[in-house]
């Protein structure tokens, strides 16, 4: 950020104190981000679409995280299934029953934390990965020199080349050659969704280094990890927040296809794989339409409520998107 | 994430956007610039092509796991066994070796073997090539045609009621797994319980023992019906957006403020003016977004059993059949890197402004 006095704060700083004529650089940037915070709030509360999304979002998180505290998890193996085998849905079994009796309901519910938990980390990878990659290349790109040129430019030329790739293909083999678990999809849906953060972040980038701020940092003496970490990455944080809410939807929609494919490991219980055994047990063709629309159903709420809030996110700080209101 | 494309494609844009500027100086210096740009752009393609098939090779060799144990998994195997088949298969070789001997099979467009067919790869795909391309070309068409409609209608009044419909539709449909809406067509439109007669099968291509070349048609017409129906949702919403937003980057333009000027009637500032202008940036993204299509093509042959590369690919992975798998991927990543290159050199004859 432009720091309106120094770049660096030299030693600790009185921040418990709250001095009321002449503040400190730490609490005077403390509250220009707080107003911005509140700025940004107000802004995004306008947007009715995205408000939708985070609310139903909170309400599905929160589901996930007290799932254990109502759900008996003997009920959801195979062995201590309570109802009967495809039970149309009833007043004990909302959602009616799977092939071996479980609650459809249930399955859902706690098939949301591994779903979710799965997404976030995927995306979290993949954003860790394109920012870094995204930052450096923009970075020694435009004042690297012509070592930094040639870096820039390879870092680039893996990037095209996995954007171009087809994501799913590449997830898949992935998966099909490492250890079958939750950890590997983690890993193929990070591993090939970076690259689209990472274009995004090395335009973002390339526009921060343009500015006199960015110029004077350098002139003072900053290096590269300083104008990078410093001056960089906040600026760049905004465009990331707003891909990441957007490629969570993308990762949890990833993670039920290569359940779906079998990919995945089949003594968890997530949204794909209920799909998964809906298909490989033969609700299908017989028509047990309580047991597949659900966890597409859920699969698809909560891609679209990122979604929106990815939306909004990006409206609020790229003013540009925002259409005559 | 597709929304977002667009705007990253500004500052790259720029080294492309600075070409008009440099005056054409004469007809030979003009060749060869064109000259230069193709072969910029064949090498390119050559590299990554060798990529994705050195990414391949070492990809389902290097990573653990052994492609002996795997292929016998599950089943009562000797050691002897195990040697034998590692030397049928060349893995007894060393790992150069081995990358030669694929490197120069690929150049007589021999891909290997599949583990499981115990068939020539090349062969296996030959095969199922037509089913993929009749489904995944009438799916692109019909939902290039259906997206680049609505997008423009969606872009020309941005915030109005027919983009927001619009607009909401695409993203649920873009929200949806694809092998969840075709399961879902399935069960209503095809399983013949509940409320809905069985009007569409529910799986393959053609009904057995037809013999006329016409009933063999109709019949994989009907079969077509749901799996692109599936395709065409689930890819049109990004050609919508693209389009979208191409449009709604127009639509403050000069030039239209110019044709309402002469007193043209809006319809016409739209389809004469504001669209074929709009229509060149979205033709590179969608060449660049075959890979989606190449994943709906997967998802939507397994779900629905058609008899395509996709579905050898998913027949590949249960086993696993690295050598199919590894075939497949190798063709899959060429094919759309031999789209991105058509792209790349038809744009400029389509665009003056990026001619090199």
């Amino acid at each position: 950020m432009s720091a309106p006095t120094e770049p660096t704060p030299h030693g600790p700083e009185p921040t418990g104190s709250e001095p009321e004529v002449v503040l400190s650089p730490r609490a005077l940037a403390r509250r220009r981000h707080r107003e911005a915070l509140g700025r940004f709030a107000r802004e995004y509360a306008r947007n009715r679409a995205g408000l939708f999304g985070l609310t139903s979002l909170l309400t599905i998180g929160l589901l996930a995280l007290t799932a254990p505290l109502f759900i008996d998890q003997a009920h959801l193996t195979v062995t201590g299934a309570p109802g009967d085998g495809y039970q149309a849905p009833s007043v004990e079994y909302p959602l009616g029953t799977d092939n071996f009796g479980r609650s459809i309901l249930d399955l859902i519910i706690w098939g949301s934390r591994v779903s979710l938990a799965v997404g976030l980390l995927a995306t979290f990878v993949s954003v860790a990965l394109g920012t870094l990659a995204g930052i450096t290349a923009g970075h020694f790109g435009s004042s690297g020199g012509r070592g930094g040129r040639i870096l820039s430019s390879v870092i680039m030329r893996v990037t095209d080349w996995f954007l171009v790739l087809p994501t799913l293909v590449m997830a898949v083999a992935l998966a099909a050659v490492l250890p079958r678990g939750t950890g590997t999809i983690v890993l193929a849906i990070g591993l090939t969704v970076w690259p689209p953060t990472a274009r995004l972040v090395r335009a973002q980038t390339l526009a921060v280094e343009a500015r006199p701020y960015v110029e004077r940092a350098r002139a003072l003496g900053g290096g590269h990890a300083h104008v990078m970490g410093r001056h960089v990455l906040p600026n760049v944080m905004p465009v990331v927040l707003a891909q990441t809410t957007l490629l969570v939807a993308t990762s949890i929609i990833a993670e039920s296809t290569l359940a779906f494919l079998g990919m995945g490991d089949p003594t968890t219980i997530s949204w794909g794989g209920v799909l998964q055994a809906a298909r490989t047990s033969g609700a299908i063709s017989a028509g047990i339409w309580w047991y597949i629309v659900p966890p597409g159903l859920a699969i698809a709420i909560v891609a679209l409520s990122f979604t929106l809030c990815g939306r909004a996110v990006e409206s609020v700080i790229n003013p540009r998107l925002r259409g005559p209101r | 994430m597709r929304t977002t494309e667009p705007a990253s494609e500004g500052p790259t844009g720029a080294d492309t956007g600075g070409a008009p500027s440099v005056t054409a100086t004469g007809g030979s210096g003009r060749a060869r610039r064109v000259l230069a740009y193709v072969l910029g752009r064949l090498m390119t393609a050559v590299v990554s092509l060798f990529a994705v098939i050195v990414a391949g090779f070492f990809l389902f060799r290097i990573l653990p796991g052994d492609p002996v144990r795997a292929m016998t998994e599950g089943r009562e195997v000797t050691a002897e066994q195990r040697e034998e088949l590692r030397r049928q298969f060349g893995l007894d070789q060393p790992l150069w070796r081995q990358f030669l001997d694929y490197a120069e099979g690929l150049l007589r467009l021999d891909l290997g073997v599949s583990f499981q067919y115990r068939e020539s790869v090349v062969d296996l795909i030959l095969e199922r090539l037509g089913p993929t391309i009749l489904l995944a070309g009438t799916g692109t068409v019909i939902a290039a045609l259906l997206g680049l409609f609505l997008g423009s209608r969606a872009g020309w009044k941005p915030g109005g009621r027919g983009d927001r419909v619009n607009t909401a539709i695409a993203l649920f449909f873009w929200s949806v797994p694809t092998f969840w809406l075709g399961l879902l067509l399935i069960v209503l439109l095809a399983s013949g319980r509940g409320f809905m007669p069985g009007l569409f099968p529910t799986g393959g291509m053609v009904d057995p023992g037809l013999t006329g070349s016409l009933e063999r048609a109709l019949s994989t017409a009907r079969h077509m019906v749901l799996p692109v129906i599936t395709m065409v949702a689930v890819i049109y919403a990004q050609y919508l957006m693209i389009m979208r937003s191409s449009l709604m980057d127009e639509k403050g333009a000069d030039y239209l403020t110019t044709a309402r000027a002469k007193g043209l009637r809006d319809v016409l500032v739209r389809r004469r003016h504001a669209v074929p202008n709009a229509l060149l940036p979205t033709v590179t993204l969608i060449f660049l977004n075959l890979g989606q299509v190449v994943s709906g093509v997967i998802l939507v042959e397994t779900v629905f059993s058609w008899p395509g590369l996709g579905q050898l690919f998913y027949s590949g992975l249960g086993v696993p059949d690295l050598g199919l798998v590894q075939g497949l991927f190798v063709v899959f990543a060429a094919s759309v890197i031999l789209m991105n290159l058509l792209a790349d050199l038809v744009y400029p004859l389509l665009d003056p402004r990026v001619r090199p």
